[in-house]
């Protein structure tokens, strides 16, 4: 099911953990659809020069987080914003087609933790050039009932 | 290797592949008047009589199947559009396999009106509340034997007090691991699959009891007496005979060897932090050892231990086609997050006890390793939820 570089990401995926006085923090997901991570940046003159993730998912939640961070690390912040689902998925090479949706978040957990770094320093400018002021609402809830909207 | 997935698919025993060998290549169709034709006729009633033998009931109640599947969907939906003019309510389970509820949801769109019996939070069947949705027009009650899933036993026998209706059991799971005798447990339709008794696939069987009438939904030449058509699979019907006749002979003790290891195995697991049972701590399958880990992903969990040689399944929605969590773990009222660290370890005729010490050893630096990486397990260790 899995391609041969998701299974080595999964395996042993590079930069987990958490930085704790990270310059940014993205969370995407929801535990209730199965998927949820977290990205923490340490950037310094716009450039992402730590990074590292959590993620409680599926294999492939796992290994786009990795492969992710593997992306970011060195790059400016808008060079990362340059991201995708669909960079990430090239990378690894491929996803299962139902996974591309649900378990590839890390580009959107990126993007968060860079709009949380702009947001921090009050760069609002910068907020809204890069398209990142009206990020939507990803409060978590406990709602059991509800399906994933994926 | 461990293999503990024998709820997902099982090894077909060698002697049971020593008896299709014997019949692959014979090109008698049961049909046929001449010589060639009798012989294939022998065969699959030597395989009738032997199926029949196993759970107590008269070889002219057994129609072969398919597949368990197959069985299901005859039962359900055979049975109702046979019996729709005495009424049309059924009631099944919320736990029964997709097979029944498929059916019944077919039925729904076909002028049945279907409810759906409740669990209790080890999987029993609620019998006030079954008693409650029986009605003057319900023709039919479906519930499964044993759950694969979460292993919980149903007791038949009870609810075969309250159904006064017919009753259809699901005992795929069940058959080959406890007693399955239909007299005893008053079923009037009981559903049979080959490959969990160590069977070859694709092949399985309805009993049917005397009197009961169904119609039959694979329509061709009258075989199975008028209630499935289509040529006979005579290696395959040859192979789950064969298969009947071990279970009947080896069930027993077999099943006390799986207990003896499912115990171990359920009491090593819960040793693991933060995990728990899914389904009956005591009225279980004696293979089954259904447990959820918290703040991890089943799938995730998987392929973990397939990289040490270790196969199981589970419930999670993220290992579903339909990417929803198991109906299962929803009906005995766990979170979806619950639902996503589930995972289902079965064992059958081949596991040793090597196979449970191994993944005993195995699993928990699997368990701790996804834990770390997890952002919900670092926030219960912050104190954060």
């Amino acid at each position: 099911m899995y391609s041969e570089k998701v299974l080595e990401h999964f395996r042993n995926p590079k930069n987990v953990g958490v930085i704790e006085d990270a310059d940014g923090v993205g969370t995407v997901g929801n535990p209730v659809c199965g998927d949820l991570m977290t990205m923490y940046i340490k950037v310094e003159n716009d450039r992402i020069v730590d990074i590292k993730f959590q993620t409680f998912g599926c294999g492939a939640a796992i290994a786009t987080s990795s492969m992710a961070t593997e992306l970011a690390i060195g790059k400016t912040i808008e060079e990362a914003l340059q991201i995708t689902k669909q960079t990430v998925a090239e990378a690894l090479g491929g996803l299962p087609p139902q996974k591309m949706h649900c378990s590839n978040l890390a580009a959107d957990a990126l993007k968060r933790a860079i709009a949380d770094y702009l947001k921090k320093q009050g760069r609002d400018e910068d907020l809204k050039r890069l398209g990142l002021d009206s990020l939507p609402d990803e409060e978590e809830h406990d709602d059991h009932g509800e399906l994933c909207p994926m | 290797m461990p293999y503990l997935d024998y709820v997902a698919g099982s090894p077909v025993d060698e002697r049971v592949v020593e008896e299709i060998v014997k019949y692959f290549r014979h090109p008698g169709n049961p049909s046929s008047v001449h010589s060639l034709g009798l012989e294939a006729r022998n065969i699959i009633e030597e395989a009738r009589n032997r199926v029949a033998n196993l759970i107590n009931a008269d070889p002219s109640e057994i129609i072969f199947t398919s597949g368990a599947t197959e069985a299901n969907n005859l039962a359900i939906i055979g049975y109702a559009m046979r019996n729709k003019r005495r009424g049309t309510h059924i009631i099944v389970s919320a736990i029964e396999h997709i097979s029944v509820i498929n059916s019944a949801k077919f039925l729904m769109k076909n002028g049945f009106e279907v409810d759906y019996a409740p669990v209790d939070k080890f999987g029993k069947v609620r019998l006030d509340e079954l008693e409650n949705l029986i009605r003057d027009d319900t023709i039919l009650v479906s519930i499964q034997h044993a759950n694969p899933e979460i292993g919980t036993v149903q007791d038949i026998h009870e609810i075969r007090e309250i159904v006064r209706t017919t009753l259809h059991v699901d005992a795929t799971a069940s058959l080959g691991k406890i007693e399955v005798d239909v007299e005893r447990m008053g079923a009037d339709m009981l559903t049979l699959s080959s490959n969990d008794i160590y069977g070859p696939r694709g092949v399985g069987a309805l009993y049917l009891r005397k009197g009961v009438r169904v119609n039959p939904i694979v329509l061709g030449g009258g075989q199975e007496s008028g209630m499935r058509g289509g040529t006979e699979n005579v290696p395959g019907i040859a192979g789950f005979g064969k298969a009947a006749e071990i279970a009947k002979e080896e069930w027993k003790r077999e099943s006390e060897r799986l207990r003896e290891m499912r115990d171990r195995l359920i009491e090593g697991l819960l040793r693991i932090e933060d995990t728990f049972l899914n389904g009956h701590p005591e009225e279980r399958l004696p293979n089954n050892a259904s447990v959820r880990f918290s703040y991890i992903e089943g799938e995730s969990i998987l392929l973990s231990m397939d990289m040490e040689g270790i196969q199981a399944s589970t419930g999670s929605a993220c290992t579903s086609k339909t990417l929803q969590p198991s109906h299962v773990l929803m009906a005995i009222g766990l979170k979806h997050e619950e639902a996503h660290g589930s995972v289902v370890f079965s064992l059958g005729r081949w596991s040793r006890m090597e196979d449970v010490d191994y993944v005993l050893e195995k699993l928990p630096p699997i368990i701790e390793r996804l834990r770390m990486m997890s952002p919900l397990y670092m926030k219960k260790k912050s104190g954060g939820g």
